[in-house]
């Protein structure tokens, strides 16, 4: 039953406000893409004990989708953050330096 | 024998006599009595039986932890099994009834398994598993059934008769226990200024202080309990609740309580329990310790219990186990049992003191009363079938040979004290190895995290390993003092208060009795009783290569009765331990998992039941409906009618009765549950070119087009008419139970993936109230009505218009999902019934009749109509389907698109869409499989395809069906056969799908 604080609308919001959405900052792959391309932006998700980037939907409140940067082994929220980025945002990144020094995730470290 | 001693009982009132009954049998005790203590003033030692053997059962605890004394409560709608004699509080007429046990707790016939004990060791399941199966299914399934399950179910054909709530709390600290630690740890807490929930499973305050002795601030432990909470009950920003159990801590501050409101007074109204959900900024458990048994051979005969439990029946209830009781112990504190059963007139016989040295300070004052005292001495054997009557002594270091023997009638045990972590534990906390007093405490470096990484949830008391009451005292001053600043409470120093307590020395571990107990002590050695795993279960175990605990714990099935291992499970992990020649720590513990004890399916369910376990969604129409005989089919969260009976009419004869009115006359279908979505912006267009798989920014205002919608991963998700209503909008109409999904699936992308693109998206389904009119007479009944141009030219099909008819405002939507000339037509919800009325009025010359959902699903099945949910599964794609004709090729992309072009959707022998026709005109089973040549690899026929939708059409008066098949449409003609789970095996011919007007001409008028 974690809170977390919705970026849109301000509410910190208990789980059963929420839907969870898996992770986040995946790029999506279209026609013209290859079979592995394909394959792994439909099936393969990071797996990781420790930091996570996920997406959440304030269903029961808002209604926006937003993000959330986690440990998933200490229940630790670094952040959360708009769902309209690509990638976790500086203060997020530094957030989690801050708690998790030597953090390296795909092109941010 | 146990009986009632004319002194002694704080808590209860020798005024009040209160009767009940057990087995039938009426007893009586008094107010204040818990079921277990009435039980034993009435000499009823024995209790229930336990699980496996059926052996004879008696209380072993006296609090949460109990193992054995389990009953059936109540009656009929009242009736709950499983229920903790030590936990029930006693009321006048209370019923109860023991378990497991067959025809009576006395004479048991199951009990005959105590004689197979060397048939039924650990893993016997599993082992029995092995066997073939006829010899599992005659030899081995009848006797397990029989013996299965741990008391009786209640009927299932009553329903419970009381009320449950739920109740959400918001808290800065929350204290889980109200004995002496949590109550000083709120006072601490509460003098900061936060907000103090305290909450204590029993009725009682002060938990088992008062019984034990000792002194706080001088005066005695009773005094002090009474005035702090008299302090805290006047304190604004405390909140108490007795009978309230904290169930299980969770993420972030998250916790559940158990209150129990009237289970003590059935006579009062109200919900019987609540179940508190609690936010709390940190959390103290101050949840004690619970007592370990010693294992040694006869240790579960009726009469042996733990020596705390004992005291507890004398100080607290005035009742005495036994008149004759030996006490075995490896620690001090036992002791006290024997001078309060001294002090109050029973004879202690003997105290057999594991430890070489023997006691300190109190078995001085034990032999001061003349009690014998033998250290370094050990039960070897406890003898007596349903009641204790002598203990054979032997050395502690040894096999258990040179005995000697005493009768009694009772035997206390003590194997030393292990904190209750659970609660800690349950959302991460970790524990640590406590040598000294050999048990697991917390690690107060390694706590549960919260959302800010630090730990929410601290120990105060007992439960972190501080026994002695001075300790217990100062401990709980401090936990409750930082837990209160954590919270943001302001700094103060409040003083703990002394406590005083007889000086103990060291406990010594005790993990078998003696502690080289040969074979025939250990398989009488009980870890745990209700499930009656011994000691040389564990031990055989582990020779059969069982080193992990928890594949252990499943394996003997030890600590995994309703008590969770609360007693036994550290005296198992240490026998475990001690076969695997590894360390306690080493090997570990079980995981504890939430609820701390049982808590009703009612406290969970709450107040969701009945009419308000789910919203009904109800059309504006619905009330009419109900009045013309609508027999309700849930669809989603709505009700829609499934037919109209007419009086003395059956469904079926309903159903086909609308079939055929609506092919010949006119039907009317309130098709208001359509999911409505309004989709608008400069880039809509865009944006539906992505959802469906058609080409949507090319549709023209006026018009209407039929899509499809895929998910991601290709497959059918929703379908429905999209009418363009002008430059930037368009309206797109989902299946019933799609509105909301659809509407949820559009924005995620809208805002996860375009959100660059300028869309809105409303849904507007309950703005409108929708009506099908359909049927040869569908537009005369319009024209009747009058108002805007219906006819083929003015309105052709796939086209909508604004406009009046009848005088209503109104949107006509040209569309047909039965193949007949029909119109749908949307009005504001709140002119839907008149609308409705008018049409019922007007369409009485034209034969008009309302029609529901089977007769829609049949219409479109005689026309090959797909259904989203009855075609697809989530695992068609709309190449299966035929659909190719709805798939842009122009589009670059769509949802899906890339999806199907993946070698396996794009597989040829994926079963495709055909019709189905029975070779003698009977209807096929719904679901049932085709079958074809030849096996797999199990030897089960190969399966070829299966009926996705069939009916009886009374328009051509045979079964229709459609299906997927393997090839399907390559066989046109082909006769298949699909078995029935009736027996039957059907043939049926594959055909075309479209059954009825395959040249579409009855719509197109
Ligand atoms: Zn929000």
């Amino acid at each position: 039953m974690l809170i977390l604080h919705c970026p849109c609308c301000g509410v910190d919001a208990e789980e059963t406000e929420l839907h969870a959405g898996g992770e986040a900052h995946i790029k999506r792959f279209g026609p013209g893409s290859d079979d592995d391309q394909f394959h792994d932006y439909l099936f393969m998700r990071e797996n990781p004990k420790g930091v996570h980037f996920e997406r959440w939907q304030h269903a029961n409140g808002c209604g926006k989708w937003f993000h959330a940067a986690r440990c998933t082994a200490t229940l630790e929220v670094f952040g959360t953050y708009r769902a309209q980025t690509t990638e976790p945002p500086k203060d997020i990144r530094d957030a989690i330096t801050a708690k998790r020094p030597g953090w390296v995730w795909r092109e941010f470290s | 024998m146990s009986t009632r001693l004319s002194k002694l009982g704080r808590l209860i009132d020798r005024t009040k006599q209160v009767s009940f009954s057990f087995n039938g049998t009426t007893m009586r005790g008094f107010a204040g009595d818990t079921l277990a203590s009435a039980l034993l003033a009435n000499d009823q030692m024995m209790m229930g039986r336990s699980f496996k053997y059926h052996r004879p059962r008696g209380v072993v605890a006296s609090g949460a932890e109990e193992p054995n004394a389990l009953v059936g409560l109540g009656e009929g709608s009242r009736f709950e099994p499983n229920q903790r004699a030590t936990t029930t509080e006693l009321f006048e007429g209370l019923s109860a009834k023991s378990q497991n046990h067959w025809p009576n707790l006395d004479f048991d016939i199951g009990a005959v398994n105590t004689a197979f004990a060397r048939f039924l060791p650990a893993g016997f399941y599993y082992k029995m598993f092995i066997h073939p199966q006829p010899f599992w299914k005659h030899v081995y399934e009848p006797f397990i059934r029989k013996s299965a399950g741990l008391g009786k179910a209640p009927d299932a054909e009553t329903r419970d008769a009381d009320t449950y709530e739920h109740f959400y709390a918001f808290t800065d600290v929350l204290i889980i226990g109200g004995g002496v630690a949590g109550l000083q740890a709120a006072k601490a807490a509460a003098l900061t200024g936060v907000k103090v929930l305290l909450v204590e499973q029993t009725a009682h305050w002060g938990g088992r202080a008062p019984v034990d002795g000792g002194t706080i601030d001088e005066g005695p432990v009773d005094k002090f309990v009474e005035q702090i909470v008299s302090e805290l009950e006047t304190m604004d920003n405390v909140t108490m609740r007795l009978r309230c159990m904290g169930a299980g801590i969770y993420d972030h501050g998250y916790a559940l309580a158990y209150e129990r409101l009237t289970d003590h007074a059935p006579q009062v109204a109200g919900p019987r329990h609540r179940l508190w959900r609690i936010r709390a900024k940190q959390i103290v458990t101050a949840t004690g310790a619970i007592e370990r048994p010693l294992s040694f051979a006869g240790n579960d005969v009726p009469g042996v219990m733990l020596a705390s439990a004992m005291r507890d029946y004398v100080v607290n209830w005035g009742v005495t186990p036994g008149e004759r009781v030996v006490v075995a112990t490896n620690n001090d504190d036992a002791y006290r049992t024997a001078i309060t059963l001294k002090n109050a007139g029973v004879d202690v016989l003997r105290i057999l003191d594991a430890r070489a040295s023997g006691g300190g300070a109190l078995a001085d004052e034990v032999r001061a009363l003349g009690i014998r005292v033998d250290p370094g001495k050990a039960i070897a054997k406890v003898s007596g079938g349903k009641r204790v009557k002598k203990v054979s002594i032997c050395n502690q270091e040894g096999i258990g040979g040179a005995r000697d023997e005493v009768s009694c009638d009772a035997v206390a045990m003590s194997g030393g004290w292990s904190p209750v972590v659970h609660l800690w534990s349950h959302c991460g906390g970790k524990l640590i190895w406590d040598d000294a007093q050999a048990h697991f405490r917390p690690d107060p470096d390694r706590p549960p995290l919260g959302a800010d990484g630090a730990g929410f949830v601290s120990v105060a008391g007992a439960a972190n390993g501080a026994l002695a009451l001075g300790e217990t005292l100062s401990d709980a001053n401090a936990a409750g003092l930082a837990a209160a600043k954590a919270a943001g409470g302001k700094a103060k120093r409040p003083k703990a208060p002394l406590g005083e307590s007889a000086a103990e020395l060291p406990m010594e571990p005790v993990w078998l009795m003696p502690a080289n107990a040969d074979t025939p002590l250990r398989v009488k050695s009980w870890l745990d009783f209700q499930n009656d795993v011994k000691v040389s279960d564990v031990q055989l175990a582990a020779r059969e290569g069982y080193e992990s605990v928890e594949h252990t714990k499943r394996y003997t099935t030890l600590g995994m009765a309703t008590d969770q291992g609360k007693l036994s499970n550290i005296n198992g992990l240490a026998i475990l331990a001690d076969a695997l020649n590894a360390e306690i720590p080493q090997v570990g513990t079980t995981t504890f998992r939430p609820p701390y004890t049982p808590i009703s399916m009612g406290a969970i369910g709450g107040e969701a039941r009945g009419e308000v376990f789910q919203p009904i969604r109800r059309t504006p129409l619905h009330d009419w409906h109900d009045r013309n005989g609508a027999d309700w089919e849930p669809v989603g969260h709505w009700r829609r009618p499934y037919a109209y009976q007419l009086p003395g009419e059956s469904v079926e004869a309903a159903v086909n009765r609308e079939v055929k009115n609506t092919r010949e006359n006119l039907g009317l279908l309130d098709a208001s549950t359509l999911g409505k979505l309004i989709v608008k912006g400069p880039d809509a267009g865009r944006f539906l070119d992505m959802m469906y798989t058609n080409m949507m920014s090319t549709l023209k205002p006026g018009k209407c087009r039929y899509g499809l919608m895929c998910s991601e991963n290709g497959f059918l998700i929703d379908d429905g008419v999209v009418a363009r209503i002008d430059e930037d909008t368009w309206l797109c109409h989902t299946t019933t139970g799609g509105a909301e999904r659809i509407h949820a699936h559009m924005e995620e992308w809208l805002q996860t993936e375009w959100w660059d693109w300028k869309v809105y998206v409303a849904n507007v389904t309950e703005q409108y109230a929708q009506v099908a009119v359909v049927g040869p007479n569908a537009r005369k009944v319009l024209e009747k009505l009058g108002g805007m141009d219906v006819s083929k030219e003015a309105l052709p099909f796939m086209e909508w218009r604004d406009g009046q008819i009848g005088g209503f405002d109104c949107r006509a939507y040209r569309i047909s999902f039965s193949g007949e000339l029909s119109y749908e037509i949307a009005v504001a919800a709140s002119r839907g019934q008149a609308f409705w009325d008018a049409l019922t009025e007007a369409g009485k010359e034209f034969g008009v009749m309302p029609y529901g959902t089977e007769c829609l699903h049949i219409l479109r099945a005689e026309k090959g109509f797909i259904m989203i949910g009855d075609e697809t599964d989530g695992t068609v794609i709309p190449q299966d389907l035929g659909l190719h004709w709805a798939l842009s090729k122009k589009k670059e992309d769509y949802l899906g698109k890339r999806a199907q072009q993946r070698s396996h959707m794009a597989d040829p022998d994926r079963w495709k869409l055909v019709g189905l026709e029975t070779v003698d005109g009977s209807v096929l089973p719904d679901g049932a499989y085709a079958v074809g040549e030849g096996t797999n690899a199990n030897g089960q026929r190969n399966m070829i395809g299966r009926v996705t939708s069939t009916y009886y059409s009374a328009n051509l008066d045979r079964g229709i069906a459609m299906g997927l098949v393997k090839h399907g449409p390559d066989r046109m003609g082909e006769v298949i056969e699909i078995p029935g789970t009736d027996g039957k095996s059907y043939k049926a011919k594959i055909v075309d799908p479209v059954f009825f007007d395959k040249d579409g001409e009855k719509q197109n008028v």
